[in-house]
């Protein structure tokens, strides 16, 4: 099984063609110029994963609060942690780096707050 | 009318006129004063809430409204007074500057230096000459993303992005994170000046097809926008007629360049360059008048924030030089831009500088395995190689004091070969 990837590490911009196997595990890549982007589309093609950032709403305030993942999470869940980010419930003060949801959908990983809010 | 005096002005609290006040407090400038329009401090960052800010600057990647806080609390730490929701109205050759507020009502500052801060505005919609009718739903990138991030509340359900820009794709990802539907990014250049990285994270994440060398050629709705009509274009970049697309959408978004905001700048005299369409500078960071600085994106735009604190860190010590007489007088060498080379920061050199000098630039299209040039009269000065240089990304060569020194004559070049 192949797949074609744009690596991000540098304006180059190789574009890549990895081998996985049946069952989806890396076996090798083709068309990068430089080791990081061997590295980036092994995990891309294994297990890519994003930094989420989004803004939820706070009640009293008319400024909303901006929040991140603490840490790069699966790209399989950005849409399900962006609707776990919809239903939670935040009132000011938050400080920054606060966390807001500790553990989201078990990935071990914190949505924290990007700004103060008094 | 209030009237006062400062060492140093500072217009604008982005990240810009932070790094200039806390470098000319941190050079020993006690006199100092930030005006900022907004309520806060921060700038363009408070609404930038998608990471990857800070990484050469802190070794890390931060949000925007972190990386503006940094700054913030280091301001905050060294006793810099930011006075904001202030309108500077003019800054007048002589270092008087006429300010705004609702508090303090008219003011009046005069200052023995000044630097400008103000930023960047993006090109607007009357800018294009795109046809169709003047609906609302027609926004540019930024001001959909203060709409989205500060205020709360999103400006449509069904959206077509005009230009390919960095910030266009940062709101291709958020609008469709917070709900919306993105058809298309539409992009009138055979590439997209926007990073790869955002290409991939911001369109390929959620199959938001980019369409290359096409526009918008129509734009339709009596009160609300109905929807648009995108094109290819040919090589000159007029519509090729039969390869229309019909987009049904409630919004608009323009992503389409960013202008230093060199309105107050003009007032003052200060010697604007059609390339940058910022102020004429020296490696100083010193205008065509004397005692005024301009950094940040009211200068050249930047693609990095990083670039602007660096920038600006030193236009803050230059302030300050300048505040403590240390004037100098030595002739001036002038840079000039080559072949592939566009908009090179600054302009002038002195030619008895003792630091090294970034000369600044935009290659002028995609060069590969190339090398950008600096010399002097067919000497060559330095010369630095480079896999791929592109309009994208502002290219960087770094000039050391030893090199100007027994110049064959009084300009040099930067050019790509």
């Amino acid at each position: 099984m192949e797949q074609t990837i744009t690596c991000i590490n540098c304006p180059v911009g190789c574009r890549m063609t990895v081998s996985l196997s049946e069952s989806g595990e890396f076996l090798s890549v083709t068309g990068n110029t430089c080791p990081r982007g061997a590295k980036y589309a092994q995990q891309e093609c294994t297990l890519p994963e994003r930094m989420i950032t989004a803004v939820i709403p706070v009640s009293g305030c008319e400024t909303p609060l901006s929040v991140k993942t603490a840490s790069p999470v699966p790209k399989k869940l950005i849409h399900d942690i962006m609707k776990e980010l919809s239903s939670v419930q935040v009132s000011a003060p938050v400080s920054i780096g606060q966390v807001i949801l500790p553990d989201v959908l078990h990935t071990g990983v914190d949505i924290i707050a990007t700004r103060s809010l008094a | 009318m209030n009237e006062r005096h400062v060492d140093i002005l500072i217009i604008g609290a982005g990240p810009a006129g932070l790094a200039a006040a806390i470098s000319a407090r941190e050079c020993g400038i006690e006199s100092l004063l930030v005006i900022e329009r907004e309520k806060n401090a921060g700038g363009i960052l408070r609404q930038c809430i998608h990471n990857g800010f800070g990484l050469h600057r802190f070794k890390e990647e931060l949000t925007g409204p972190e990386y503006a806080q940094r700054d913030i609390d280091k301001a905050a730490e060294l006793g810099i007074e930011i006075e904001c929701s202030t309108t500077v109205l003019s800054v007048s050759p002589d270092h008087i500057v006429t300010c705004v507020s609702a508090s303090k009502g008219l003011q009046i500052i005069r200052a023995k230096a000044i630097v400008l801060a103000m930023g960047c505005r993006e090109r607007p919609r009357g800018a294009l000459c795109t046809p169709g009718t003047r609906c609302s739903g027609i926004y540019s990138a930024g001001t959909a993303q203060r709409f989205v991030n500060l205020e709360g509340f999103m400006p449509g359900k069904r959206v077509v992005i005009l230009g390919s820009g960095d910030i266009g794709l940062i709101m291709a990802r958020r609008m469709t994170l917070q709900g919306a539907k993105v058809l298309a990014c539409v992009e009138i250049m055979p590439y997209s000046s926007g990073l790869n990285r955002n290409i991939v994270q911001c369109l390929h994440d959620y199959d938001i097809p980019l369409y290359l060398s096409h526009t918008v050629t129509d734009i339709k709705g009596r009160e609300r926008l109905e929807g648009v009509t995108v094109a290819e274009v040919d090589d000159k970049r007029n519509p090729i007629p039969g390869t229309e697309i019909e987009f049904d959408c409630d919004t608009l978004l323009l992503s389409c360049g960013l202008i230093p905001e060199n309105e107050l700048s003009l007032g003052a005299g200060v010697e604007i360059s059609p390339a940058t369409s910022g102020a004429v500078v020296n490696e100083t960071f010193e205008t065509s008048v004397p005692g005024i600085f301009a950094c940040g994106n009211v200068l050249h735009v930047h693609d990095l924030v990083d670039h602007v604190s660096n920038e600006s860190f030193k236009a803050g010590a230059a302030a300050a030089a300048y505040v403590r007489n240390k004037q100098h007088t030595a002739p001036m060498i002038t840079v000039k831009d080559g072949n592939g080379v566009r908009g090179t920061v600054p302009q002038q050199i002195r030619s008895d500088t003792d630091q090294p000098v970034d000369l600044m630039f935009r290659p002028s299209a995609v060069f590969r395995n190339s090398a950008a040039v600096v010399e002097c009269g067919g000497k060559e000065l330095v010369r630095k190689k480079s896999m791929i240089l592109t309009p994208g990304e502002m290219a960087l060569v770094t000039l050391k004091p030893e090199m100007l020194e027994n110049l064959p004559g009084d300009s040099i070049t930067v050019r790509i070969e």
